[in-house]
């Protein structure tokens, strides 16, 4: 369960918006991160507590297969991101390093910025506290969850001794 | 029900007669990509998950080409690191300054690409494979790390897009106007999680380099891949650069298309982007005009030699217009040298314009191009998203070589029409 404040944005969020490459010159999250969103929101990083949530439109991560946009958005704390829909890699970007991601169209279009929002990744319900209203997104089919329950990829294949069989 | 071309080749690699659209598969992987940028942050996963064998050292292929010749400290050490990694591995196809090219054009160059063949790669358009009639698709650089280590991935069947091309292309119209048609026509998530499938007759008028820049952008309308048929055309381009014996699949004829779109390409005309999504499009005799500051001519997208002729052709005995930085990248040392042989170096010289090593830097505002505040270039890339090209005001037109050379010479974004 997460509880956090929105940070909403519109559609083609793009992984240059959220991580420019003119800062992917280090590999380090940690100084990377200091520029997430910027280009889009000045404000994020400054503002972004732990727990927080982002919530945006269409295509949500479009663009460049760079793994340090989730890696941006986990590090300045955001606890998952809601979206109407995500660009593909992206989206099995965010399942490898655990950053939990869920689709709902009527969840992206309701939620207001500032809105305090409780999600439920298991059963997918998303509960808007400040207005009262539910919304669920799509269950991940068994296997992702699968790798979400791992904590990512790599202790997937981990656990399943080296070979990712499905 | 039968299978298109992407979802046989996904088939035949995960062992199976027969899948379908969005079923999840393992499949095995003929080659794995990175660059500088994700190779990196690929072999922290690698060490941190506790691999210690590659599986193929054959099947992998390192370029460092985004940062490199390095712009600075920070990137000459995401490149040691890559090459520390190659070195520990003995991956044979690592490719450093003086060999290396952009990837998407080194890779084919290099006979690294044949049909019938699943390629991953750590950067989103390894999608470009698609023209050689193999399914290559961009993953991150977790993939990578499992990819690289035990030789197969996970994948969800695409279902598909079939996009049939009609008729020929007119002059001074190429793969580039096609491609950012379709963006326009479907949008930047059009295709989302779906494969394209470039189908009919006016495949065979469009080269090979067309076809490259053609599913290079397939991304860019957010598909998982773009895939041509197999013909002469690839085969006669094949002959010289692959010696192994690849498949040639061929897509049912019942196979399922959840859309037909059907691309009269006589009927195109120059078309760009305009700034912030390359599905913002207009032909050019809409928009030109517009003041610009700069023009890069290159890329994975265009920087191919058939590019280089193109905006040659309109450099020729021409001057780049004062007030505007004209730069050219030839995409790999191969076709660096070819344009010099063939003269196209000097005559970009002579027209004031500069010419670089292959590198991917001012498509991802890297360095070797950077836009200050409020700057608008044209360029011959495939993103025009805010601050893609360096400061968060500048702005980016997506254009052919044609469009951009000629922009270059009038010193607005301008048709070769009105040379």
């Amino acid at each position: 369960m997460y509880t956090g404040k929105v940070f909403k944005y519109g559609d083609n969020v793009d992984t240059d918006v959220i991580t420019p490459a003119r800062y992917l010159n280090t590999s380090d999250p940690a100084e990377y991160s200091k520029h997430c969103m910027g280009d889009i929101d000045t404000y994020f990083v400054s503002k972004v507590e732990k727990g927080d949530i982002i919530v945006a439109g269409a295509n949500f991560g479009c663009g460049s297969s760079r793994e340090h946009a989730p890696i941006a958005i986990k590090t300045c704390g955001v606890s998952c991101v809601i979206a109407s829909s995500f660009a593909r890699i992206f989206y099995r970007n965010s399942i490898n390093i655990g950053l939990p991601i869920l689709e709902s169209p009527e969840a992206a279009e309701n939620i207001k910025a500032d809105d305090m929002v409780c999600v439920d990744v298991t059963t997918g319900e998303i509960k808007n506290i400040t207005t009262g209203q539910v919304f669920h997104s799509a269950a991940f089919p068994p296997f992702i969850s699968e790798i979400i329950k791992a904590g990512g990829l790599i202790n997937s294949i981990k656990s399943k001794g080296g070979e990712n069989e499905l | 029900m039968g299978m298109t071309l992407s979802q046989k080749i996904l088939a035949k690699h995960a062992g199976k007669s027969h899948i379908m659209a969005n079923e999840l598969i393992e499949a095995k992987l003929d080659l794995v990509l990175g660059n500088d940028v994700t190779t990196a942050m690929a072999s922290t996963i690698f060490d941190e998950a506790g691999f210690t064998n590659v599986f193929d050292s054959n099947k992998i292929a390192i370029v460092l080409d985004h940062y490199a010749p390095c712009k600075d400290i920070n990137s000459a050490e995401l490149c040691v690191k890559s090459r520390l990694f190659a070195k520990r591995f003995s991956i044979s196809n690592f490719f450093d300054v003086g060999d290396m090219g952009i990837e998407h054009a080194l890779i084919p160059e290099k006979g690294l690409a044949a049909p019938g063949e699943l390629i991953v790669g750590a950067d989103s358009h390894t999608c470009t494979y698609g023209a050689l009639g193999a399914f290559s698709t961009g993953i991150g650089s977790t993939d990578a790390a499992a990819a690289i280590a035990q030789g197969s991935l996970w994948f969800k069947v695409p279902p598909a897009i079939k996009v049939n091309f009609q008729g020929k292309l007119n002059n001074h119209v190429s793969g580039k106007d096609v491609m950012l048609h379709l963006i326009g026509l479907i949008g930047v998530d059009g295709a989302l999680y779906k494969s394209l499938e470039f189908v009919g007759d006016g495949i065979k008028a469009l080269n090979i380099a067309d076809r490259f820049t053609i599913a290079n952008m397939a991304i860019e309308c957010g598909a998982k891949n773009g895939i041509f048929p197999i013909d002469d055309i690839t085969k006669e381009y094949l002959h010289d650069v692959v010696e192994r014996e690849y498949d040639i699949l061929v897509a049912d004829s019942d196979a399922e298309y959840e859309q037909e779109i059907v691309i009269d390409l006589s009927q195109l005309s120059p078309t760009v982007a305009l700034p912030h999504l390359p599905s913002n499009t207009k032909k050019i005799d809409e928009v030109k005009g517009l003041s610009i500051d700069q023009v890069v001519i290159g890329s994975c997208t265009n920087g191919r030699i058939e590019d280089l002729r193109v905006a040659a052709a309109i450099l020729k005995e021409r001057k780049v217009a004062h007030d505007i930085r004209c730069i050219i990248i030839p995409a790999t040392q191969k076709i660096y040298l070819q344009a010099i042989k063939e003269g196209l170096i000097e005559i970009f010289i002579k027209a004031g314009a500069a010419v670089s090593t292959p590198t991917c830097g001012p498509c991802i505002g890297g360095h070797m191009g950077v836009l200050a505040k409020g700057e608008r270039a044209v360029a011959t890339t495939n993103r025009n998203f805010v601050g893609r090209m360096g400061d968060v005001t500048s702005e980016i037109i997506l254009t052919s070589p044609a469009v951009a050379a000629a922009s270059a010479v009038i010193g607005e974004l301008a048709s070769p029409f009105d040379l």
